[in-house]
């Protein structure tokens, strides 16, 4: 099982904060777990309708979407930042 | 003195205390001869907007914002650094950041609070959401390219 939070309107479109998932062993990157998801459901579809904005972090670093996802305790998915 | 230097970040709902926090890093360290602070505050929008709900992700914003200090005290040889950021709603005219740089010497004061506030901006994960005035819902705030590229500048 792989943890996945969401934060902002990715975690309001996709309409929780987290959640554990089995994700298949095909789903190699980022980008292909950001395709995969959107296989299930409307609010994941919405939140993910343009995946190259979704900014992800592996275990609380920042990654890019070719980044292997194998072995990742936590995978977080948000907008871009707008801190400061 | 070059990397040494310990940042102290914090994360916290509640308002910081500017002049406390000055104090912090020069009482008792006649080797600073400079300190620049940066506060970021939440601004009004013309009286539209009530307030900012700021959203964070807890653990990894007080990395973040760790591992850009850390390479800010590489960069620049400093006697102190600190970054406060608050979360939670804020008002208009509140404060939502502060970063303090110490060093001896203006300029590495001076670069190294620019530099951690263009990395805040646009690494840290915070999120805002603006509360309108007139009880609407209000939208996400934008992230800006100006802030990415504000950001990159720092890269050489």
């Amino acid at each position: 099982m792989t943890k996945l939070v969401y934060f902002a309107w990715v975690r309001e479109r996709i309409g929780k904060q987290d959640e554990e998932l089995e994700v298949p062993a095909t789903v190699a990157t980022v980008a292909d777990l950001l395709v995969w998801l959107k296989s299930l459901g409307e609010g994941y579809q919405s939140a993910l309708r343009h995946p190259e904005v979704i900014r992800v972090a592996i275990n609380h670093e920042h990654v890019d979407h070719s980044t292997r996802i194998a072995g990742a305790g936590e995978i977080a998915l948000f907008p871009p930042m707008t801190g400061g | 003195m070059r990397g040494n230097t310990v940042p102290v970040v914090r994360l916290q709902a509640e308002d910081f205390d500017l002049a406390a926090e000055v104090d912090r890093l020069t009482t008792g360290n006649p080797d600073v001869g400079a300190v620049v602070t940066f506060s970021g505050l939440c601004r009004g929008e013309a009286g539209s907007l009530s307030a900012l709900e700021l959203e964070h992700y807890p653990g990894m914003a007080e990395a973040e914002i760790m591992r850009i200090a850390e390479e800010a005290v590489v960069r620049w040889p400093l006697t102190g650094l600190t970054a406060i950021h608050r979360y939670g709603k804020i008002s208009p005219g509140e404060n939502i950041v502060l970063v303090v740089a110490a060093s001896s010497h203006r300029q590495a004061a001076f670069e190294a609070a620019s530099f951690l506030m263009d990395y805040l901006k646009s690494r840290a994960p915070f999120w805002k959401k603006e509360h309108r005035a007139d009880g609407s819902e209000g939208d996400w705030v934008e992230a800006k390219d100006a802030d990415d590229e504000a950001a990159a500048r720092w890269k050489s």
